[in-house]
């Protein structure tokens, strides 16, 4: 008897190799879920994506309509074009969920981040961190003699951006609320 | 009009409004206060399970043999926890069943009290939804709430989870006409642009094939009906899937046997080789596709389902039609018949005559034996006499479960009590129970392995409690008979704990119980054991001891396609290559 010759996790998310070889293409979709407001919501969301092996980059999640107990999720997910169309599918027949919208898909649309920076120095790297965040647009929340607490809102990039000019001046510490967006016009 | 009344009482009362027979349930401190509500009423029954999987599984029983929603309630922690196969089976299925659980009270959520669980949040994935009621003026219209999203659209189980302090608070009560449910109304009308340009299809198409499933018994009996004209006006060939067999008659001329890996040569031939497949209400399971690659590699493919998310999810529909199966047969029949209904006589006439020949293999054929019962040979003779009797088969999991399908013929829908998607052992004894109660007069068989059979034979006291005639057809190999063939087609014939060791005598175990017990192992005397089961009134183990190294044909191996199936015990070694050998 020879032994099996299976090669271990052959494929990322299950045994079942299921992947179109030509679609292969991962894309980046932000869609905005209003869905009610009622206990485990968000936890029934995560859960979809974690029990179904989708990714979550970013996810943010507020009470939008008081009146209407509604919440607007707003999530960043990566896949296969066909992945994307099946969490859309998956999110829009939870029982809570009110509408799913494909911001990436359906035409232009803004999105925003907001994050704040702890930066710690003295000397030229403090003057230096001030003045990239005049560039960026970033306030100062917060001062003391050794740090400074940066607020900067932008596009996920613009702020990956000014992390990576901050980390070499003192960044210590970074907080960032992950994406929010509207889709463009009326 | 409303009315204050206790959550307990609450809780009864929306059970009679929402039209509740029967509920299958275990008390325990959480749910103390229900169950004295319904100690002192006289409509709704209440069958005392074993266990709660079991009550689980005879909900399920119940829904599927009536197409009515199950209603389960247990007690919190451990009570709803023992639920969970059974709920997580409903689920996979769609079956529709209403879990009541009880819960510790409100203040005590989150102290780790005594028989405390987060039931909602263990249930969340295995529920279509769950509530956790905080306060009593919420319960009615969550119960009412639960019923219409468990029954409306794709069906599925839900959950309710009920504090004890909300059990006993009073509060008015809200009829079910008075609860808001417009939120939740999955839409059951085909889209008619995709409708026609199906019907255009079924006009042209050479080599059709129906492929049924499940959603059509879910969808009711009018599915069925108008799946039995449309089949019956085109000629097409139809085969099922194991949840969908009924919906067409075994008997019908265009059937052509199940599909899939047990499924038969020439089902799974045609649906290799057809150039228009119709999906109708099935989800394209790995046990029905194979290998996805070489799937029916030639053919336009038409899907018809209740579920946004079954749509494109393995395989891509050329032709997606989102509705209910009876709404969209409606429609495509009318359309179809408003165009002429035209088929491709022609072609269907030399694709018959291609699937004939494939039928000429006769794959289900066996040779009897003399000495030893052949499993097969159990299923047919137990097919012939009970044929033209008020039947109802369930099924444990495993090789007996796949004979069944592939030897027992079924004329109706409904009348059909698997566990396909979860693959439960132990579902068919408390399933059998559901459907007793729901069909008290008729003849309800579980074909039974002796592995599976005892994952839930505490069950036997609910039978002989309630004088439920359920006959247990025990096909008995001392194996996990399915586990055993693949360790043999697999793993180099290592059988790792795959032999059922220190089996109990199962006459004396019916006998134990109060139950008649019957054994046989000869096959000269297998038709009068069936007779004396069938005939007995009252619950019955049949102990069918059956040759043990039988193998399940034909079987198309873990990653293979369509084409690529083994028919027997010719050759099959090498037949599953490593890359099979990952998947289950």
């Amino acid at each position: 008897m020879s032994p099996l010759k299976i090669k271990k996790g052959s494929s990322k998310h299950s045994a079942y190799d299921l992947r179109d070889p030509n679609a292969d293409v991962q894309e980046r979709h932000t869609l905005a879920v209003l869905v009610d407001n009622e206990p485990g919501v968000l936890a029934r969301v995560i859960g979809l994506f974690s029990g179904r092996g989708y990714n979550i980059e970013s996810l943010t999640v507020a009470e939008t309509d008081h009146e209407g107990h509604l919440s607007r999720i707003t999530v960043v997910t990566t896949g296969t074009p066909q992945v994307i169309e099946q969490i859309k599918a998956q999110l829009g027949r939870m029982v809570p969920v009110h509408g799913v919208h494909d911001l990436t898909a359906e035409g232009a649309s803004v999105e925003r981040e907001l994050a704040l920076f702890k930066v710690a120095g003295t000397g030229d790297a403090r003057v230096e961190a001030l003045r990239l965040a005049d560039i960026f647009r970033a306030n100062v929340v917060d001062s003391t003699l050794e740090s400074f607490i940066f607020e900067i809102t932008g596009t996920p990039e613009k702020i990956d951006a000014f992390a990576e000019l901050m980390r070499p001046l003192g960044l210590r510490e970074m907080a960032r609320t992950g994406v929010a967006a509207l889709s463009r016009g009326a | 009009m409303t009315r204050a009344m206790t959550g307990a009482k609450m809780v009864v009362q929306a059970l009679k409004d929402q039209g509740v027979e029967v509920v299958f349930g275990y008390p325990g401190g959480a749910v103390l206060p229900i169950y004295d509500e319904i100690f002192q009423q006289n409509d709704i029954r209440h069958v005392l399970v074993r266990h709660e999987q079991g009550a689980a599984h005879a909900a399920e029983g119940y829904a599927r043999s009536t197409g009515k929603p199950g209603v389960v309630l247990v007690t919190s922690g451990p009570g709803a926890t023992n639920a969970v196969t059974g709920i997580t089976d409903a689920l996979m299925d769609s079956i529709p069943i209403v879990v009541l659980t009880g819960q510790v009270p409100t203040f005590m959520i989150g102290t780790d009290g005594f028989q405390e669980a987060d039931t909602v949040g263990i249930t969340r994935p295995c529920t279509k939804h769950n509530w956790l009621v905080k306060d009593t003026k919420d319960l009615s219209r969550t119960i009412h709430q639960a019923f219409h999203v468990a029954t409306t659209g794709r069906p599925g189980p839900v959950l309710v989870d009920i504090p004890k302090d909300v059990q006993f608070a009073t509060s008015e009560y809200t009829p079910p006409h008075k609860t808001p449910t417009a939120h939740y109304q999955p839409r059951l009308k085909g889209d008619l642009e995709q409708i026609t340009r199906l019907a255009e299809m079924i006009e042209t198409a050479e080599r059709p094939i129906f492929y049924t499933g499940g959603g059509v018994i879910n969808s009711g009996p009018a599915a069925s009906q108008l799946l039995r004209e449309l089949v019956d006006a085109t000629g097409f060939p139809i085969t099922s899937t194991l949840m969908g067999l009924g919906a067409y008659p075994a008997s019908g001329k265009h059937w052509m046997g199940m599909l899939g890996m047990h499924g038969t040569y020439e089902a799974n031939l045609a649906m290799h080789g057809c150039d228009l497949m119709i999906n109708i209400g099935a989800r394209f399971d790995d046990r029905i596709t194979g290998r996805i690659a070489d799937f029916s590699p030639h053919s336009k493919k038409a899907h018809i389902d209740i579920d946004p998310s079954s749509i494109n999810k393995v395989v891509h529909a050329d032709v997606p039609i989102l509705g209910d199966v009876a709404h969209v047969l409606e429609d495509l029949l009318r359309v179809w018949k408003a165009r002429g209904r035209k088929t491709n006589a022609a072609g269907l006439q030399k694709w018959w005559k291609k699937i004939d020949e494939w039928k000429a293999v006769n794959c289900l054929s066996y040779k009897p034996s003399g000495k030893m019962i052949r499993p097969q040979h159990a299923l047919t003779r137990l097919e012939a006499l009970t044929k033209g009797h008020d039947r109802y088969i369930c099924t444990e999991v495993g090789q007996h479960q796949m004979w069944a399908a592939q030897y027992l013929g079924f004329e109706a829908p409904n009348r059909w009590m698997t566990s396909g998607g979860l693959g439960t052992m132990g579902y068919g004894f408390p399933a059998s129970i559901g459907v007793q109660i729901a069909h008290p007069d008729a003849l309800v068989i579980n074909v039974a392995g002796e592995a599976s059979w005892l994952m839930n034979m505490q069950e036997m006291g609910t039978a002989v409690q309630y004088r439920l005639p359920v006959k247990q057809f025990i096909l008995n190999n001392e194996r996990l008979g399915m586990v055993r063939q693949w360790q043999q087609l697999l793993h180099g014939e290592r059988y790792s704990h795959s032999w059922s060791e220190s089996l109990p005598d199962f006459v004396k175990l019916a006998e134990a119980f109060g139950a008649k017990g019957i054994k046989c192992d000869n096959p000269a005397d297998l038709d009068d054991a069936i007779l004396e089961m069938i005939n007995h009134d009252g619950p019955v183990i049949m102990d069918c001891l059956v040759e043990k190294h039988e193998n399940c044909f034909p079987m198309i191996p873990s990653g293979e396609p369509h084409n690529k199936m083994l028919l027997g015990e010719a050759d099959p070694a090498n037949a599953i290559g490593a890359k099979g050998a990952v998947l289950v």
